[in-house]
């Protein structure tokens, strides 16, 4: 239904939770308040995570970080999930692992600059964080070709955000997917800013989700900051891959409040009135304001929930770093299945000191 | 037994085994209804469905990119690159996401696949349809790296690659595609990977080939035979990870060592080569290690294509060098 109703042709964008939390019930999905406060809540411990993760590398604790800030609604695009269906992700869904079920402590491992933080629990369905830029596109749509050839009826949700959008990669996915119409979605977040550069040095088109036009399927634009929004689009792209209807494409607009990574500084590209000026779109505000109109949220509530977010990411932390250090021959053991002689004498030596 | 050449032993190998893993699919351009442009694929669309040999979309990256996720999806992916110098758009995908992905996921998910490339000069072929970029796959730590020299090889590898559980790049000599005939057991059979052969022994000097220029080797080992000079050659099979164990132990007998590839010379696998037998077996070194290579140039098209590539001359020419000093 949305697809069909909002055409990025002409402009047209979905929003079914404006930021001052009115909800246009004709345009609500299948989402009960309940529900809707259980996210929050698991999107304010995202919020934590990511502070948590900035504060964690400005004291050396941490590596390189991307941060989520701002983003938490179309992070929570992995929600929309069944539990057969795989998350492909980029570098910057930390916060859609985290709503995936991948432990909190794994993914701050890794940034931690320690590699067994992507072995995640035997079952898990989510890819290991892929770095290159647009290159798990083709990846998500191997994976739920695999899915449609083995007659599961599994999909893939492929990660990315507006810079991909320019790679050659992100172009092949999206013709591999339209010809052998797989059910793969394609979720592009659209934060405004790949590092530096903005959107319109991405592309000429004047969307991201018309380009699904070109490769034989439908795409669409939402605000990316409404959760109800990222929500029912992605069911609706689910349903429809599930059906055997093949790919889509859904551009979520949302802005960064944070950097693009750690070793960057966003005060070269962008000014402080553009940030203020996209602050009361932060997709936590509206759905605050909507849950107290519920009943289910005031002032006091979110104390606790704040304090109960805080002691599960220390725990996490706690358990991130209290890992034992892996022993310098874990370079060698997963290279090949079995090390060739040279391997294993080149392990022998760090082994020996 | 039937006398079969590499194109047919290859297509046996892949029909066997697609017969008995309906998890195996072939993909790639023009593999299907065309059975690839050398016709290694030939007749296994018709005999197993378009589902199962996959013409893609004209794209090397999205070739490779898809087969990742094929593979982490539970498939066995067989992606064909149609020629050695179309595997650089894919490159990306394979040193990023094939070569490192069990590494990555700590032992989690690692991709399987054999990626099959026509390899090498030879056949009057235009631009990119002839160079042996195998140092760039053999440097790429995570990669396993074959090339048969005869059809019996290339069926035993081929039947090897299909079970081995890291990705495979399996480099098909178009030169001899369809140069040598001999017989191939009818029955399953595979080459041990890992594993280099002496294709013929000898006692004066070691001349290390694989691929089309064992035929060479061999050829050039019989002319030194008549003046007296004993060669053993030793076909490499796989370029990584390299025996070099059997190279060694080779070049302790013999004292001498020519390593021949039609790559160019600076940082061919002749330059690896020649320093592993220098760190395991310099004493017993009776002269320099001579390199009968392809030049440190682009490779020229095919009106001087003979002059870029070695051959049972320059073979013959490296040991004498090797023989004299």
């Amino acid at each position: 239904m949305y697809f069909d109703r909002f055409d990025p042709f002409k402009g047209e964008k979905l929003e079914v939770m404006d930021k001052d939390g009115k909800v246009d019930e004709a345009l609500r999905p299948e989402l009960s308040d309940e529900k809707i406060k259980e996210l929050y809540v698991r999107m304010t411990v995202m919020r934590v995570a990511d502070k948590t993760a900035l504060n964690l590398q400005r004291e050396g604790r941490m590596g390189t970080y991307a941060p989520v800030w701002g983003q938490e609604a179309a992070e929570s695009c992995s929600v929309a999930l069944d539990d057969g269906d795989w998350l492909v992700p980029s570098y910057r869904e930390t916060g859609a692992m985290f709503m995936r079920g991948v432990p909190l402590s794994l993914l701050y491992r890794y940034w931690m600059g320690d590699e067994r933080g992507q072995r995640f629990p035997e079952g898990t369905r989510v890819l290991p964080i892929n770095v290159v830029v647009g290159g798990q596109a083709l990846h998500a749509v191997g994976l739920s070709w695999a899915m449609k050839l083995r007659g599961e009826k599994s999909c893939a949700l492929a990660c990315f955000g507006d810079g991909a959008t320019s790679e050659g990669d992100f172009h092949e996915a999206m013709n591999f997917a339209g010809v052998f119409k797989t059910p793969t979605v394609f979720f592009c977040q659209n934060n405004q800013f790949a590092i530096s550069v903005p959107r319109s040095r991405q592309t000429g088109s004047k969307t991201i989700a018309q380009k699904a036009a070109a490769y034989g399927f439908k795409g669409i634009q939402i605000y990316g900051n409404d959760l109800l929004a990222v929500y029912g689009a992605m069911k609706e792209a689910l349903d429809r891959a599930r059906a055997g209807e093949g790919p889509s494409l859904i551009e979520a607009l949302t802005y960064r409040f944070g950097p693009h990574t750690t070793a960057d500084d966003p005060t070269k590209y962008r000014s402080e009135e553009e940030l203020e000026k996209n602050r009361p779109f932060d997709p936590l505000i509206r759905l605050r304001a909507y849950l107290e109109k519920k009943g289910l949220w005031s002032e006091d509530e979110e104390y606790s929930i704040v304090d109960a977010a805080t002691k599960e990411v220390e725990k996490a932390v706690a358990i991130a770093e209290s890992a034992p250090p892996a022993p310098p021959t874990d370079i060698f053991d997963y290279t090949y299945s079995t090390p060739p002689p040279y391997l294993q004498r080149q392990k022998e030596a760090i082994a020996n000191g | 037994m039937a006398k079969m050449n590499i194109v047919s032993a290859l297509n046996m190998a892949l029909d066997f085994e697609m017969a008995k893993n309906d998890r195996m699919i072939i993909l790639g351009e023009d593999v299907g209804r065309e059975g690839g442009v050398f016709r290694v694929t030939d007749g296994l669309q018709d005999k197993y469905g378009k589902d199962r040999v996959i013409d893609t979309p004209l794209a090397e990256s999205g070739i490779v990119g898809a087969s990742v996720g094929l593979s982490l999806g539970g498939m066995l992916p067989v992606p064909e690159i149609q020629f050695e110098g179309f595997l650089y758009p894919a490159m990306d995908q394979l040193f990023n996401q094939v070569a490192r992905y069990r590494t990555r996921s700590r032992g989690g998910s690692a991709v399987r696949m054999v990626l099959r490339v026509p390899w090498g000069g030879g056949i009057r072929a235009p631009e990119h349809h002839s160079d042996s970029p195998e140092t760039y796959l053999v440097h790429t730590p995570g990669l396993t790296v074959v090339t048969p020299s005869n059809p019996y090889d290339a069926k035993g590898l081929m039947a090897a690659a299909l079970r081995h559980p890291d990705p495979v790049i399996f480099c098909e000599p178009k030169r001899i595609y369809r140069a040598i005939k001999e017989e191939v057991p009818e029955e399953d059979y595979t080459v041990p990977i890992g594993k280099a052969n002496v294709v013929r022994e000898g006692t004066d000097v070691t001349i290390v080939a694989w691929a089309a220029m064992v035929r060479d080797a061999l050829k050039a080992a019989e002319e030194l035979d008549a003046g007296g000079v004993s060669a053993e050659v030793i076909d490499l099979r796989t370029l990584s990870p390299m025996d070099s164990e059997t190279v060694v132990a080779s070049v302790r007998k013999t004292g001498r060592l020519v390593i021949t590839h039609e790559a160019p010379r600076t940082l061919g696998l002749g330059a690896e080569i020649a320093a592993r037998v220098c760190e395991e077996a310099f004493t017993s070194l009776l002269a320099p290690v001579e390199r009968v290579t392809g030049f440190d140039t682009v490779m020229p098209l095919f009106k001087l294509e003979n002059y870029y590539l070695p051959s049972t001359a320059k073979i013959v020419a490296g040991v004498r060098k090797a023989m004299e000093y």
